[in-house]
């Protein structure tokens, strides 16, 4: 099935992205997630409350203070990013492998005028609202056990969901890579964990040797962290920009690779 | 050499063309494998084709290149007027898919299924609760309209997944096998479900293992095999064209049966084999030599079915 892409793909011509296309694919995410919002929900918020609470507790008996911050602050903020790419990559790899290969949900919709960059695009599109969303319970958590709340709080679903489109994206790219259901534990080992751990989230990453901090920075989960602390804690202009461009660069090129991956294995 | 009408070069990109859809010269492979090899195949606006073929045919696979699900190495495809796979977007927005493996949503209730094609086809809000009403109607499944699909019977899945491809009023329908492995009962349902469509003008194109269902729907029948259309015509045309109007049959043990073939092949008349029988085609024209040489022979008129074994070799259901 992983033919040579050229000749056999459709043209990929710029075509209209049509908001009643993206509309009516997320409509049908919407109404199966009223059927499973219970267990969905709480698989993506347990485990980061788990890791918050285990780090806050754990860790923070050892350390008072990191990188100036209380480290309830400094882990109930980066643990937003955690339940964000929870909430986003798994349903990315794992909801559209089921999907497309078990259920046929694609091709029935490619069947309806609607097409591969529409439907790659509702599909994160959905995810990215729904982690937004999830990824804030955490930080809630966080409030009870001492951080502060402030206004800047807000916008960190929107800061969420930013992060979770190019992880969605991420996820549906994988989905069409692997050529099983099994084949995710490898990425999930080799590349998700690192991610996560190695974000800035548990422990400041210019404590890193120097090629990792630098690495890190290409780490897009660095980003979102970071967002998300100048939201609680107060922006610097410049910088958060920089974030936003990284992760809105980081969701077009997923969503692109995305477009194109599943392209190929739906369109024979 | 495609006994199919004249193409349609002047078609108007704007739907309005007096075919339905066309197929010229459209070759797709997988890998060595020529599914669909040089097929030239038109649908005239409102009527029915039945797209007989034996398994691998090629029948699905001309399905997808239709919705663009599939995209061809040579030929060109218009449907509805359009171009495929350039407009194929608009095309789609007119057409309703009946794929011959059912993707429904199983975990949605019968009416969620249809609320969601109903958007998908970009159902003006106004208009669509009234839409999958009509739907669950055409299904016959008002009353069961908060059933999930998970709990539906075979016959009632079947039904659904039809009426989900109507929702929008499609002026062409693509049926792939849509009665396969249904009772008959159900399958005279879907029968004058393709009735209706028909009387309403719809376009359909239904490919079929059931030389029954294709004698029963179709206005024309193309033989497909090996990828590309052998025998075109109306069933009637098609029947007399290749099997003549008489079939003589005889059963018997394999030896008079080989007996049989030969007499025939003596006086060049073809034959089919079915079972413990042995069929002389082409009766009308059989000489005085082989009716006095096949006296136990019984006289029937000749089918579709003779013309489909004859020509694909293939038995059928
Ligand atoms: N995705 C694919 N990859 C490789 N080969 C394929 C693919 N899809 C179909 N084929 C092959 O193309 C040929 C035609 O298949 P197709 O499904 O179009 O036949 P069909 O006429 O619909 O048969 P059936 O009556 O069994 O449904 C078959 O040999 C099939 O194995
Ligand atoms: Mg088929």
């Amino acid at each position: 099935m992983s033919a040579p892409v050229s000749s056999r793909t459709a043209p990929s011509r710029l075509r209209r992205i049509e908001p009643a296309a993206l509309g009516a694919v997320v409509f049908r995410e919407a109404t199966m997630f009223r059927r499973y919002w219970r267990s969905t929900t709480f698989s993506s918020v347990v485990e980061p409350t788990i890791y918050l609470l285990a780090f806050g507790f754990g860790f923070g008996s050892l350390v008072a203070r990191v990188a100036g911050y209380d480290y309830i602050d400094f882990v109930g903020t980066g643990i937003v990013a955690t339940a964000v790419l929870f909430g986003s990559a798994f349903p990315g790899m794992f909801g559209t492998f089921i999907k497309r290969v078990f259920q046929k949900t694609y091709d029935a919709v490619l069947a309806t005028p609607v097409d591969t960059e529409e439907l790659v695009a509702a599909e994160a599109l959905w995810i990215a609202l729904r982690s937004g969303v999830l990824g804030v319970v955490p930080m809630l958590v966080a409030i009870a056990f001492g951080l502060q709340p402030s206004w800047g709080m807000l916008l960190v679903p929107l800061i969420g969901a930013l992060t979770g489109f190019g992880f969605a994206a991420f996820g549906i790219w994988v989905s069409g890579i692997v050529p099983s259901i099994d084949s995710f534990g490898y990425v999930i080992s080799a590349v998700v964990t690192p991610l996560f751990l190695v974000a800035g989230t548990f422990f400041p990453i210019d404590g890193l040797p120097g090629w990792a901090s630098t690495a890190a920075l290409l780490n897009p989960l660095y980003h979102c962290v970071e967002l998300v602390r100048s939201a609680v804690f107060g922006f610097s202009l410049l910088t958060d920009l920089g974030h936003v461009a990284a992760l809105a660069v980081f969701g077009v090129v997923m969503w692109l690779l995305a477009v194109r991956r599943l392209r190929a294995r739906l369109v024979l | 050499m495609p006994a199919t009408p004249a193409p349609s070069t002047t078609a108007p990109p704007d739907g309005t063309a007096s075919l339905g859809l066309s197929l010229r010269g459209v070759v797709k492979t997988f890998g060595a494998l020529r599914a669909v090899d040089g097929l030239d195949l038109d649908v005239r606006a409102g009527t029915c084709l039945g797209l007989l073929g034996p398994n691998g045919a090629g029948k699905s696979t001309t399905m997808r290149l239709l919705t663009a699900q599939a995209v061809a190495d040579e030929g060109t495809i218009e449907v509805l007027g359009f171009p495929v796979p350039e407009q194929s977007k608009q095309a789609r927005a007119q057409m309703g898919v009946v794929p011959q493996q059912d993707n429904l949503d199983i975990e949605l209730t019968v009416r969620q299924n249809l609320q969601v094609f109903a958007r998908l086809y970009r159902l003006p809000r106004a208009g669509r609760n009234a839409a999958v009403e009509r739907a669950l109607e055409v299904a016959q499944l008002t009353g069961r309209a908060d059933t999930r699909v998970d709990d539906l019977s075979g016959g009632m899945r079947r039904r659904l997944l039809i009426a989900r491809a109507l929702v929008h009023r499609p002026r062409l329908v693509l049926l792939d096998e849509p009665t396969v492995g249904l009772d008959p009962q159900v399958r005279q349902e879907l029968w004058a479900l393709v009735d209706a469509l028909r009387s309403e003008g719809v376009t359909v194109l239904m490919s079929t293992h059931y030389i029954e269902e294709a004698e029963r729907l179709a206005d024309d029948v193309a033989v497909m095999s090996a990828g590309r259309v052998i025998a075109f015509g109306t069933p009637t045309a098609l029947t007399v064209e290749h099997a003549g109007s008489r079939v003589l049959e005889v059963y018997g043990p394999p030896s008079r049966l080989l007996e049989v073939e030969r007499v025939a092949a003596a006086a060049g008349l073809p034959t089919r084999r079915t079972g413990p029988a042995v069929a002389v085609l082409r009766a009308e024209a059989a000489p005085a030599a082989v009716t006095d040489a096949l006296p136990d022979a019984v006289v029937r008129p000749s089918t579709l079915e003779d013309v489909f074994v004859l020509l694909t070799g293939e038995k059928v259901e």
